[in-house]
């Protein structure tokens, strides 16, 4: 913002005001400050007012609390990512001071509760602090002993009023989230904001607003990834769910569990995610695709019951929103390293399909694909998530419901005959019968784990495995073949090509972007099919000298990432090369611009 | 699903029935349940096409192939947790579900008792042979402490799971034990666990003549034991009594133990749902969730 070209001022009457294009606000408190609050509102309106939004959230694991922080990047062009730097920080402790100082831009505001937080003598010249007694304030405007409630409230109102933003929205905005409750919290809420909003910023000697943005023709929506996805799967038919609660996965299920009900729907909290996959498995057979997800942990859990799913060719949708692993890991950081557990973690040879969403609004249309192919390949499919795209908001163009909403009832037609598992089908694609399909020949089929002949009956014959390990393979290679290919953001030839996949997809087209800019031949494409993956790819990377796959895992044995080591695997092009990094956080524009120019330099010497 | 309402029917013969030759060892106690499963669709008349027969792993598993029907063969001790997928979503079909005592007490231990607390309407055999037949002779949870087996070679150490408190305590709404030596009382047994609203257990002993030959002859007249019913003043409702009874040392008694009316999962969830639905039963799914996005605005 402080460096915005596009910053212009405005003739006016104190404070000036300042047109700025974009703007990058980092609130830093504690989890149960209600920080998100804070940032859920701000998108909320950014979204209403037409403007481009994301947001970025640090949660910690423990429920007791500890250090938060809620990020929002709200612009009147295209926003990409969250921003690496805020434009103002917004301490609420001395220790969100001393932690996140750092994350301002040069000659940025510190905008800090100054009841907790004693600014470093050093740093006044660094950045221009403004300080208010927020907690104080905030029940001298509310009253009662309940220190810290309505603290956001209040902040909230300080950057309405910093950033000239429609206080009157943000009201309304205010009373719906309260909309059901005692009309004395809504009141008091009101009253918290509008101290804040008329609190005397003496110090501000200017405030900014955003430029119009450009109009839009549709309405946009603002919301979470886990809640896209979560939307979707209601969007493409499922109306059977079963879960385990797990961090970051729990938002997808309490959302199916809330919603299913007016489809007529179930969700069920299973006892572990073994029952939960076997549950899911037990619906798609009876006829409709169902979902089940977890996180790292519980998709360990799901493993075996997935792979009978490909053995018996059930259709299922496994949603992974992937955290920081092994193990337990860091369950609220962001990381994509289950992608070798969605695409090999079956014993034997379990081909299934394997999608990446690669922003929020993509959660809502992966999910509907999922299940459009899981249903047209009779096969699992697992949706890769990760922490940051579910926890994420951004604001996207409102989807076309009543084209896109789907109804997969099952076809119990009868039939004169049925053979479950024919290999004579084109391309091995067959599909089950649901059960209460009347089979008129009287011969049923048996979905099974075990190797089995045409009607599902065990086989042992060496030949009979051969050919039906060759059936669900390649069912999925002829897949491949009618997966669009991915779109390269940048011109299709030059230097570098950057691939990622899932939450990066911001991060690496803001830094191709900004690479462009500096005279640097660098492009990027976003891999959503991830397994399989599209036919053709060799001829994008026949383009580029270099092809640097960046990913939030790590470098691994043999040197390359995940998805990096499967396309060494596939295309054994030596020009592949992984760029890595496991520190739990989303991958920030500098860092990826930095990695690039160090891998270039570490290839050349 | 009204398709198959103008089906013409002949009532289904025996043959209609078998599928592939049951690959059970001559003489093992699974055959019984198979042939009284085939009697039970008889008698009521179940649809064929609604029949679902489906079992976890074991040799009392492969039950779903030798039976013409719509059938799984899930993985090792799961069939409960598939079955309630199954059940949920599909209440106009007949579910059974078969398996050995390794898959409902070991490796299914966890999902017993949580289909019985939910209460899920099927019915499920559990074919008790106190050993694991598949893998040829180890010690199974319900094998009685002294049984020499392959993994127990100088006797069983670890205390037996007794089914039927297990299915008690975990608040089964019925529970009844036979054994395949009694085909009448097998039948009597399956039938009532059909008819029960709920969570349907039947612990059926099913001997094993391979690996524990001779295990249930104290509870067979025609081996010189004592085949006793529950005992006709037995109050099915009360749980304590039915613990107890459950509690006595083998042959003990066969019957239904304990039995209780309490609303199935498929109920509860019905009734919630039906709050919703009078809301939005106007309404086309596109419309509900234009509501969601409404307010994302
Ligand atoms: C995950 C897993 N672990 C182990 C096995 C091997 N296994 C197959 S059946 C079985 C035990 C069967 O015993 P039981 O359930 O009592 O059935 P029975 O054969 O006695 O009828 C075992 C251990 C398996 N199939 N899957
Ligand atoms: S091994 Fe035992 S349980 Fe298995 S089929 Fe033979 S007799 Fe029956
Ligand atoms: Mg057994």
């Amino acid at each position: 913002m402080s460096d915005s070209p596009a910053t212009q001022e405005v003739v006016s009457e104190s404070p000036k005001v300042s047109k700025v294009t974009e703007a990058v606000i980092r609130i830093a408190g504690n989890s149960q400050d209600g920080i998100q609050s804070i940032g859920g509102f701000l998108a909320q309106l950014a979204g209403r007012s037409e403007q481009e939004v994301m947001t970025f959230m640090t949660i910690p694991a423990t429920i007791s609390g500890g250090p938060s922080i809620f990020q929002v990047r709200i612009g009147s062009g295209e926003v990409l990512t969250s921003g690496d730097d805020a434009d103002v920080l917004m301490p609420f402790y001395q220790h969100s001071y001393e932690n996140h100082i750092g994350f301002l831009k040069e000659g940025g505001i510190v905008l800090y509760d100054s009841s907790h937080v004693e600014p470093d003598p050093e740093l006044l010249q660094k950045y221009r602090h403004i300080g208010c007694p927020i907690a104080e304030r905030t029940v001298e405007a509310i009253g009662g002993t309940a220190k810290d409630k309505g603290k956001n409230i209040f902040a909230l109102g300080l950057v309405a009023r910093m950033f000239d933003l429609d206080a009157a929205k943000l009201e309304g905005l205010i009373a719906e989230r309260f909309k059901g409750k005692a009309s004395s919290i809504t009141t008091t809420a009101l009253t918290a904001f509008h101290a804040g909003y008329g609190y005397p910023l003496t110090t501000l000697e200017e405030i900014y607003a955003f430029e119009e943005p450009k109009a839009r023709d549709t309405d946009q929506v603002v919301c979470n990834g886990n809640d896209a996805l979560g939307y979707g799967i209601l969007a493409a038919g499922v109306r059977f769910g079963a879960g385990y609660p797990i961090t970051p996965w729990s938002d997808i299920m309490e959302l199916l569990r809330r919603e299913l009900p007016k489809y007529d729907g179930i969700f069920v909290q299973c006892e572990d995610e073994i029952a939960a996959v076997s549950m899911a498995i037990g619906a798609g057979w009876g006829g409709r695709v169902a979902v089940t997800g977890s996180s790292g942990p519980g998709i360990s859990l799901k493993g075996e019951a997935i792979g009978w799913a490909v053995m018996a060719e059930i259709p299922l949708i496994v949603i992974d929103v992937q955290r920081g692993g092994p193990s337990t890991g860091m369950p609220t950081n962001v990381e994509q390293s289950d992608l070798n557990i969605a695409v090999f973690g079956g014993h034997g040879d379990s081909p299934r399909v394997v999608i990446a969403p690669s922003s929020v609004e993509d959660c809502f249309y992966t999910a509907i694909e999922a299940v459009n192919l899981a249903r047209e390949y009779s096969t699992p499919v697992i949706i890769l998530s990760d922490q940051a795209i579910a926890t994420r908001i951004e604001a996207f163009a409102m989807p076309k419901l009543q084209e896109l909403c789907q109804d997969i009832s099952p076809d119990l037609t009868p039939r004169e005959d049925h053979k479950p598992y024919d290999l004579s089908a084109p391309d091995g694609i067959t599909h089950h019968a649901p059960p209460g399909t009347y089979i008129k020949s009287g011969k049923y089929p048996i979905a099974t784990g075990l190797e089995h002949d045409e009607m599902g009956h065990p086989s042992g014959s060496p030949k009979m495995h051969q050919d039906m390990s060759a059936k669900r393979r390649s069912k999925l290679q002829a897949l491949s073949r009618k997966l669009p290919l991915p779109e390269v953001f940048g011109p299709e030839e030059g230097n570098v090509l950057l691939i990622g996949w899932g939450s990066t997809q911001g991060s690496l087209r803001e830094a191709t972007e900004q690479a462009r800019k500096a005279g640097d031949s660098i492009s990027c494409l976003t891999m959503r099919h991830i397994h399989p993956m599209p036919e053709g790819l060799e001829n994008i990377f026949d383009g580029f000298n270099h092809v640097f796959v960046v990913e939030n895992n790590d470098e691994g044995l043999y040197g390359y990432g995940q998805l990096c080591g499967l396309m060494r695997a596939k295309f054994a092009n030596p020009k592949i090369v992984g760029i890595n990094k496991t520190d739990g956080l989303t991958w920030r524009v500098k860092d990826v611009l930095a990695h690039v120019q160090s891998k270039l330099e570490e290839l050349k010497s | 699903m009204s398709a198959t309402a103008e089906i013409i029917r002949e009532p289904l013969k025996k043959k209609d029935l078998a599928a592939d030759h049951p690959t059970w060892c001559p003489g093992c106690g699974d055959f019984s349940v198979l042939a009284l499963y085939f009697k039970l669709i008889q008698n009521r008349g179940i649809h064929q096409e609604k029949i679902a027969t489906v079992a976890g792993i074991g040799c009392s598993s492969r039950f779903p192939y030798f039976v013409q029907s719509h059938g799984v063969h899930f993985i090792h001790g799961r069939a409960l947790p598939f079955a309630t997928g199954v059940a949920m979503s599909r209440p106009d079909l007949d579910l059974f579900v078969f398996g050995g005592d390794g898959d409902a007490f070991s490796i299914g231990g966890n999902h017993f008792t949580h289909c019985a607390r939910k209460n899920i309407n099927l019915t499920y055999v559990v074919m008790d042979n106190s050993v694991y037949g598949l893998t040829k002779k180890q010690t199974s949870p319900t094998s009685p402490i002294g049984f020499k087996s392959k993994t127990d070679m100088w006797g069983a150490v670890d205390q037996p799971i007794n089914p039927l408190k297990q299915a008690i305590a975990a608040g089964a709404t019925f529970v009844a034990r036979t054994t395949h030596t009694n085909p009448k009382h097998l039948l009597a047994m399956m039938e009532a666990a059909m008819d029960h609203n709920g969570f349907g257990f039947i612990e059926c002993l099913s001997e094993c003549t391979e690996f524990y030959n001779g295990a249930f002859d104290a509870s067979n007249p025609r081996k010189g034991g004592e085949f006793l019913e529950v005992p006709a003043d037995h109050d099915p409702t009360n749980e304590t009594e039915a613990y107890d009874l459950a509690g006595q040392p083998f042959p003990g008694h066969f019957g239904i133990f304990y039995q209780v009316d309490r609303p199935s999962k498929q109920d509860r969830e019905k009734t919630i749902n039906a709050k919703f639905l009078e809301k939005t039963k106007d309404l086309e799914a596109h419309q509900i969730l234009q509501q969601n996005f409404d307010k994302m605005k």
